[in-house]
């Protein structure tokens, strides 16, 4: 099996989840570049675990932990945002600036 | 009995953290406790004395405080031998009666509880000193003398005098301290250990070169002339007058100027291995004997007369040692102890009676204060040293011991010159004269003629006149203890070791006696002639005006310490420092933190809020980390 393919195609992803992490306004969208950085992860953890023919499929687990834990982080973060509405009445992380000097 | 020693300087010491911590709440505002604590000790040391005159050894337990290395640790231990016997009862009993005395002298005093702490932890000091089997041991004690007698000094600190005195006090024994802990490095370097015993067996047998002897003695020696208040550093004992009487009273009978005299009997082979430091023991013996008489014959103040006859009575026991008298001198510290403490304790119950100090101030108080007036004569004439009184028999011992040396042929094993124990004995006969002249002055100014102050004598109470009474019973007998009326040099079987063996009996030379009896009894009469009408309306001595303006300025000793070192230090020294301390020293510090402030300042800003720029900063920090890892150390 070619490790080439599926690497290249997760380093594409995370590059743009890391692009949509540092560049969007939106906290949603934020939030949703980082759903595709975890996932670009997953896919290098599952490309390993064929590459290497894993017979406990390690990989394979890790990459659904990681799906679970993607499940709890986004229901949290999605909350902070909702919160975050209804008290400014925004969800511009620019103007969400409190913690500073 | 012995094996309990330890309590002896313990109780005191607890004594003084219950007084302080707890003492105002106690019955007795904590007078109680250091008068018990003591008392335990008193009783004690009476055990121990009666096992030392019973022939029993010397006890001696030690262990180990700090070890520092295989080769190098410091000690701690007790010695109980003869010599520490006989200052254990005379400190707990002078220190017993003295606090004591104190519960009625000081009744009413704003800081009396404090003041009987003060009192216990002074005490306390002066027990380790006497207990103490090594020099570190012993500086520790002797340091806390040092800091007690500064607090006690200043007790009446509101008046600026007296806490001028109080730094005086604690200033000038630090000289003679700065020589002392010289002297116990030396010592220390030399014999490879801070235990007495080990020193003066090194010193005793040869092991040290002459020269290092002679330097480790005279650098001692410096510290008990601070402590002991010998010429030229006696300076502050007239001042520490500006404390309570019974501190008075306990520093000039018991701690503190004992201390020196104490410390070059424990250290005496050291001392007699060396003739250059016998000799200087013996010649600022006799030099501070005369000076000091001298002064005291012109003092108004009471306690005055009796701080410079300390002083004088210091040197003559110093001078017993420096001709090889170490039974004499340690003898005369005993008997001193007892006459001393009572003059001090008897002129506290004028002074409490009548409010002043002032000879010319007093008068006629032997018809108003018969108690007072009787305990007060026997110790004058004890100090003038009449027979049988205390004072006589040590004193003539001293004589003796400096006629034997200068005249006699010398004494066997006694390195002191001839010469100068012929001055030794000269200015001892003349201080003997001078001595009994100033306390006939001092009785006949006090109680003789009328009355001429403006207070209200009255007999002191009870509580002050049992140790009165109790001490001059001491007064009288203490001289006929080591007489030869009751055996033959019973001090010196007490207090001998096997380094320094007692002389055996004491050779009474019945001559000098008479002539020393007829010399004190010349000068009482002569005192007594002269101050029988009271205080002349001009002394007689001011008729010498150079001598008069001399004894005034105190030899100008005052004069000389105040202008060239005290001037020094505030004028240029306590400037310069203070300059330092306040813009180098606190310039580093204040600078440290105003350099952070600053920078702080500008730093601040990085703190955005901005989530995302944190976000890339971690990322930037991640892959700097990635190619550092991958080309740089992976390589």
């Amino acid at each position: 099996m070619r490790l080439l393919y599926p690497l290249v195609f997760a380093a594409f992803l995370f590059s743009a989840g890391v692009y949509g992490v540092l560049a969007r306004r939106n906290a949603v969208m934020v939030l949703m570049s980082i759903e595709l950085m975890l996932n670009a992860v997953n896919i290098n953890l599952i490309a390993f675990n064929a590459f290497l023919q894993d017979k406990v499929l390690a990989g394979q687990v890790f990459a659904l932990f990681v799906v679970a834990v993607a499940a709890a982080e986004v229901g949290i973060g999605l909350a902070i945002v909702l919160l975050i509405f209804r008290n400014r009445e925004t969800v511009n992380i620019d103007e969400v600036d409190l913690l500073r000097w | 009995m012995v094996k309990l020693a330890w309590l002896i300087p313990a109780l005191p010491l607890l004594a003084w953290a219950v007084i302080l911590l707890v003492g105002k709440r106690t019955p007795g505002k904590g007078a109680p406790i250091g008068i018990v604590a003591v008392a335990v000790g008193w009783v004690l040391s009476i055990g121990i004395l009666a096992g030392v005159i019973g022939g029993n050894a010397p006890y001696h337990v030690d262990g180990t405080w700090a070890p520092i290395s295989d080769q190098f640790r410091i000690p701690i231990g007790i010695t109980v031998d003869g010599l520490a016997a006989v200052l254990l009862f005379v400190v707990t009993t002078v220190s017993l009666f003295v606090q004591i005395y104190s519960v009625s002298y000081m009744r009413g005093d704003e800081r009396y509880t404090i003041f009987f702490a003060k009192l216990s932890l002074f005490t306390a000091g002066m027990l380790i000193v006497v207990l103490a089997d090594n020099l570190l041991e012993l500086l520790v004690g002797w340091e806390i003398m040092g800091i007690c007698s500064y607090f006690l000094i200043g007790h009446y600190w509101e008046d600026h005098a007296n806490s001028r005195a109080a730094i005086k006090a604690f200033l000038t024994t630090r000289v003679g301290d700065l020589g002392f802990m010289a002297g116990i490095f030396v010592l220390f370097w030399a014999a490879r250990s801070f235990e007495i015993s080990r020193i003066v067996d090194a010193a005793h047998s040869g092991q040290l070169s002459s020269g290092t002897i002679t330097l480790g003695a005279v650098l001692l020696f410096c510290g008990a002339i601070g402590k002991s208040g010998q010429f030229p550093l006696h300076t502050w004992l007239p001042d520490a007058m500006a404390g309570p009487t019974p501190v008075s009273a306990l520093i000039h009978a018991a701690t503190m100027v004992a201390a020196g005299v104490f410390l070059v009997g424990r250290m005496y082979p050291v001392f007699e291995a060396s003739p250059a430091a016998l000799n200087e023991v013996a010649i600022i013996g006799a030099v501070t004997m005369l000076i000091a008489a001298m002064l005291a014959l012109i003092q108004d103040d009471i306690k005055r007369v009796l701080a410079y006859s300390t002083v004088s009575q210091l040197a003559y026991m110093m001078a017993g040692l420096g001709v090889g008298g170490y039974s004499a001198g340690i003898f005369h510290l005993f008997t001193h102890a007892f006459f001393k403490a009572l003059l001090f304790l008897a002129a506290g119950s004028i002074i409490h009676s009548i409010h002043t100090n002032n000879l010319s101030e007093m008068g006629g108080l032997r018809k108003v204060m018969p108690w007072t007036f009787t305990t007060f004569t026997i110790g004058a004439l004890a100090l003038a040293g009449i027979i049988p009184l205390a004072g006589f028999w040590s004193k003539d011992e001293i004589l003796t011991d400096a006629w034997r040396a200068g005249f006699g042929g010398g004494v066997e094993g006694v390195a002191t010159s001839q010469a100068v124990a012929q001055v030794v004995f000269v200015i001892g006969v003349v201080t003997a004269f001078l001595t009994a002249f100033y306390v006939a002055r001092m009785l006949w100014l006090a109680f003789g003629g009328a009355y001429r102050g403006a207070g209200h004598p009255h007999e002191s109470d009870g509580i002050i006149l049992v140790p009165l009474v109790v001490l001059a019973i001491g007064s009288v007998f203490a001289g006929v203890v080591g007489s030869p009326l009751v055996g033959s040099n019973n001090i010196g079987k007490w207090i001998s070791t096997p380094l320094l063996p007692a002389e055996g009996a004491i050779q009474v030379n019945w001559g000098l006696v008479a002539a020393t009896t007829v010399i004190a009894l010349l000068g009482i009469a002569l005192g007594g002639a002269l101050y029988r009408r009271g205080l002349p309306e001009r002394e007689y001595l001011e008729r010498i005006p150079p001598l008069y303006t001399l004894l005034e300025r105190k030899y100008f000793l005052d004069d000389l310490y105040e202008g060239v070192f005290v001037r020094a230090v505030t004028g240029q020294l306590a400037p310069a420092t203070y300059w330092f301390d306040q813009r180098v020293i606190d310039g580093v510090v204040n600078g440290a933190g105003l350099g952070t402030r600053r920078l702080s300042r500008g730093l601040r800003y990085l703190q955005s809020g901005q989530a995302q720029w944190y976000a890339a900063a971690l990322f930037v920090g991640v892959v700097g980390l990635a190619v550092v890892v991958t080309q740089v150390i992976g390589r």
